[in-house]
């Protein structure tokens, strides 16, 4: 650990930090463009220019040049200035350098709101200009550079966050700059296009409106859209996410960071999976079937029918996806036990065409296959004997095998299907519950490397349609069980009831996600630290 | 200075480019000798004792530079040669390369032992295509004599030079550039730390040193440290090779004592400015430092002297400017030139010299304001200090020395009559 004082704030950071981060710890704010905390250090920008008063207690001599916050490592009793007003000379001289030949495009840009030069220069800039517009360089604007991503390199500042995200992290190189000085420009490399599976973090960690995402551009003012954390359902990962939404329409999917997770980044495929919550195809309402017809019908009432149905069965199977929340698997395991101790099924292929790759992509396409695991479930792809009833729980069943799933329903005297869309499965379904995705519901997921994490509704459920785990709990109640209020009160009993301790809820689920061995009561489980797929980095500001 | 060390080929009838003339002439003794009987550690000791300071442009002890190599990495440590000779104004290198090859491979060679090092390069700026000719022979001759390659010498050793050719970007000279351009990339300097010298090119511990310097070890290794170190003033002592250009009767490169007098050098050496003109201004180290006017030239040329003055000896680029001299077309020039070179990386130079450039062309064309000489300072001023390497100083220095020496062109400037672009 090394003691450093920062604007005369004095903070213990440990060895090896560098001033930005530093500076972050001592809740003081080192501006910069090019430092990501995910990449390695080009100091280019110069933004992040800091006065030196004394390098360490053994040399307490200060360097007569300011220094760059990003490429200096404190040493014990460090003494640094990023304030004073020769600091702010030229931090304002590095703004008015970025703006000269920047076009100023503002109220056509998508990155105005959430721009780092706009932000900068109101609080350090704030001077007149005193650069000719004829003179700006002219660059290219309008340059689709993938299938997602829009290049505009006038507004670029040249910081290479894309270049070294595309070179550090993919390995792909898609990207580089040619020319020099204020011709030199951000490039495509001859004959490529950026379009490998992760290439929209360059869109997110682009600090101007350079690299804008071509689905997202020109959709919505990024101060309209509310930002709510969640976790990523496209995979087993477990990507921690922020949900970019609007009165319930949600615009796009952001990576938020996860030392332990995710690192700073997620997948474009993960990044789509928004697409999947809105459209014609969600299931809006609940339905009976009576006759060969469905009825659309208060979702009370569908449930109470389907509870007398099940009550009358000997017993009964759940057929559940690996998307399906710990709460939701938690309870509908409960009904199981209440309704013969009938089997408890994971109905999702554990693996896809998509292979793993060794970072943030799993070829399992569900999000909770471990946890369904941890709740005692079991898997199995083909339909299990010895039941004469059925519960489908966000499961498309019908759609991956109709052959075998659908003689297996129609053999069924009671099939009750809970789905948030419309599918195959739904035509054999006695009794048809609406509920809302995982956007629309608090509740938790465990990921492939086994760490509990937990999200909360970033928009509202469609229609009619009610949160998985409250039309479970209803319906649990309805069947003479408990009656869970809160989706605290179900992890709280599911954490008891699989022997991950008392009085659990899901705040007590840390920022970076909770192993699962580390709740296992007296286990004395090593519990290993950040995922091996990302290596180690630093929960700092992007 | 009568005899020449550096510039020997102008004191012999014979052809040193070829070996064999060179090797009569005494040549690849010291090398020889200094390989088998010298321990590198005596070698380093030596150079430190002659006070031998880079000759590249920073004045940085030699021997100071090659102590600070990271030692027991278990990596290879690696010579360069820095022969990108690219700074306005200087043209002592190439003399060197283009005339006595074999005195730089054979200061090279004793760098080498020094060092540690078995591959060296001669990082050579694209535009120099004879003198990388020649190199290339004299390298062939030497490898052919057993001097290069395997068992050099005759003794155990290995060592091989190589010859880079660059591209012609100004920023290859800068020694993390040149590192950069070395490996195949785009020259863009590095951030320090970590230091060549212990992460240099290839992820090697690396020492970059100017043509002029690997020359001068040579000579120094063959007639001792109190010898160079007799040579002008002690603290950085030596025979220098000084470059004028200019309006004066006679321009070209002289090998002179350390700390002879610019005086001397225009008007006795150079044999006085253009007839009829007169002495307006020098800049004496290459286009990127500080000018200095007439009054201010009556100065020793060496490291210390020059910066006493205000400006510094840099590589020794001595531009001589006459009464005939428009200051703002010739700054104009100046700045067109760090304009282009400007690699691009860092905020402050990559924007600024092209500012600079911009506002001194409305300057030359009568359009400038008087608000644009404050401009132009600050503008320059926010450029000193606060970029990756020097490029961002040696375009803002010149601008700001010629604002405070000359200010009253810059205003009589902004009262010219506007010229059509």
């Amino acid at each position: 650990m090394a003691t450093v004082t920062i604007n005369g704030k004095t903070v213990e950071v440990p060895d090896g930090t560098n001033l930005v981060l530093a500076a972050e710890m001592a809740g003081q704010e080192i501006p910069h463009y090019c430092y990501h905390p995910g990449l390695s250090v080009a100091g280019n920008c110069r933004m992040c220019l800091v006065d030196i008063k004394a390098m360490s207690a053994k040399q307490p001599n200060a360097m007569p040049k300011l220094q760059i916050g990003c490429n200096t490592i404190v040493q014990d009793g460090m003494v640094v200035e990023s304030n004073n007003p020769r600091v702010q000379e030229a931090r304002q001289g590095v703004l008015e350098f970025l703006l000269i030949n920047h076009p100023i495009d503002c109220p056509i840009c998508d990155q105005a709101g959430e721009c780092k030069l706009q932000e900068y220069y109101m609080d350090y800039g704030r001077y007149h200009s005193r650069f000719a517009l004829e003179e700006k360089v002219d660059k290219g604007k309008v340059i689709p550079v993938g299938p997602d991503i829009m290049l505009d390199q006038e507004r670029c500042i040249l910081c290479t966050r894309c270049v070294r995200f595309l070179e550090e992290y993919t390995g792909t190189c898609e990207l580089g700059l040619t020319e020099r000085g204020d011709h030199a420009e951000l490039t495509l490399a001859t004959g490529k296009q950026v379009d490998n599976p992760y290439s929209t973090n360059i869109v997110d960690i682009c600090p101007v409106g350079a690299l804008t995402s071509r689905e997202f551009r020109f959709r919505a003012r990024v101060w309209y859209l509310d930002s709510t954390p969640s976790i990523c359902a496209g995979c087993a990962s477990g990507c921690n996410i922020d949900v970019d939404s609007r009165e319930d329409r949600i615009f796009r999917l952001k990576p938020r960071a996860n030392a332990a997770v995710n690192g700073y980044w997620m997948c474009d495929e993960g990044r789509r999976t928004w697409h999947r919550n809105q459209g014609e195809h969600r299931l809006t309402a609940s339905y009976l079937r009576s006759a060969d017809e469905f009825v659309e019908t208060d979702a009370a009432d569908v449930m109470a029918r389907a509870a007398a149905s099940l009550r009358s069965r000997s017993r009964t199977a759940v057929l559940a996806s690996a998307a399906t929340s710990l709460e939701e698997g938690y309870l509908a395991r409960c009904i199981a036990q209440r309704l013969g101790a009938g089997p408890c099924l994971i109905v999702s292929p554990s693996t896809s065409s998509i292979p793993d790759d060794d970072k943030l992509i799993s070829t399992d396409r569900y999000p909770n296959r471990a946890g369904l695991l941890a709740l005692g479930y079991e898997e199995q792809l083909s339909p299990p004997s010895g039941v004469d009833s059925a519960i489908a729980l966000r499961a498309d069943i019908v759609a991956d095998d109709e052959t075998a799933w659908g003689s297996f329903l129609e053999s069924m005297t009671e099939t009750l299907v809970l789905a948030d869309a419309v599918g195959k499965t739904m035509a054999y379904a006695d009794h048809l519950l609406a509920i809302g995705s995982h956007f629309e519901a608090a509740g938790s997921f465990v990921n492939r490397d086994d760490r509990i994490q937990v999200f909360v509704p970033s928009v509202a459920a469609p229609g009619h349609a009610l949160a998985g785990w409250q039309t479970l709990a209803d319906l649990l109640a309805v069947l003479g069980g408990p009656r869970y209020a809160s989706t605290d009160e179900v992890f709280a009993a599911l954490c008891l009831a699989i022997g991950l301790g008392a009085g659990r809820t899901h705040s007590s689920v840390t920022s970076e996600g909770t192993p699962l061995a580390s709740w296992k009561s007296g286990s004395g489980v090593k519990v290993a630290g950040n995922s091996p797929r990302i290596g180690t980095g630093s929960p700092a500001s992007l | 200075m009568s005899e020449h060390v550096l510039l020997r080929y102008r004191d012999v009838s014979t052809d040193l480019r070829l070996i064999d003339n060179y090797i009569a002439d005494g040549g690849y003794k010291t090398a020889r000798r200094v390989i088998a009987e010298m321990a590198p550690d005596d070698v380093i000791t030596t150079v430190k004792d002659a006070n031998l300071r880079g000759r590249g442009g920073a004045g940085f002890p030699t021997g100071l530079k090659w102590s600070f190599l990271a030692k027991g990495t278990g990596k290879p440590v690696y010579l360069l040669c820095n022969a990108d000779e690219s700074e306005p104004g200087t043209f002592k290198d190439r003399d060197i390369m283009d005339h006595d090859p074999h005195q730089l491979l054979e200061g090279m060679m004793i760098s080498a032992w020094a060092i540690g090092c078995i591959d060296a390069y001669i990082y050579i700026r694209g535009e120099f295509a004879y003198g990388a000719e020649v190199l290339e022979t004299a390298i062939a001759e030497a490898r052919a004599k057993g001097f290069l390659g395997k068992n050099i010498f005759g003794t155990s050793r290995e060592m091989n030079i190589h010859v880079h050719r660059g591209a012609g970007a100004y920023i290859c000279g800068e020694e993390t550039g040149l590192i950069e351009s070395l490996e195949g990339k785009r020259a863009h300097p590095r951030i320090k730390p970590p230091f060549p010298a212990v992460f240099g090119v290839f992820g090697c511990p690396t020492i970059v040193n100017n043509v002029e310097t690997l020359a001068c070890v040579k000579h120094i290794l063959e007639r001792g440290a109190a010898w160079f170190k007799g040579i002008g003033p002690e603290a950085g002592p030596g025979p220098k090779l000084y470059c004028v250009s200019g309006h004066v009767k006679k321009p070209g490169t002289y090998e002179l004592p350390m700390g002879t007098p610019l005086m001397d050098l225009i008007f006795d050496h150079c044999g006085g400015m253009l007839p009829g003109r007169k002495l307006k201004a020098v800049i004496p180290g290459g286009s990127s430092v500080p000018i200095l006017r007439a009054e201010e030239c009556d100065i020793a040329m060496d490291f210390d002297s020059v910066v006493k003055a205000g400006s510094m000896l840099g590589s020794a680029g001595i531009i001589v400017m006459d009464d005939s001299t428009d200051m703002v077309a010739a700054l104009r020039r100046i700045a067109h030139f760090y304009h282009h070179e400007s690699c691009g990386q860092c905020t402050p130079c990559r924007e600024g010299t092209g500012w600079l450039e911009k506002l001194l062309i409305r300057f030359d064309e009568g359009k400038a304001t008087v608000e644009d000489i404050t401009t132009l300072d600050t503008v320059a001023k926010g450029m000193l200090g606060t970029t990756i390497c020097v490029l961002s100083d040696a375009a803002a220095m010149p601008v700001r020395s010629f604002l405070q020496k000359f200010p009253e062109e810059f205003e009589a400037a902004t009262r010219r009559e506007t010229v059509a672009a």
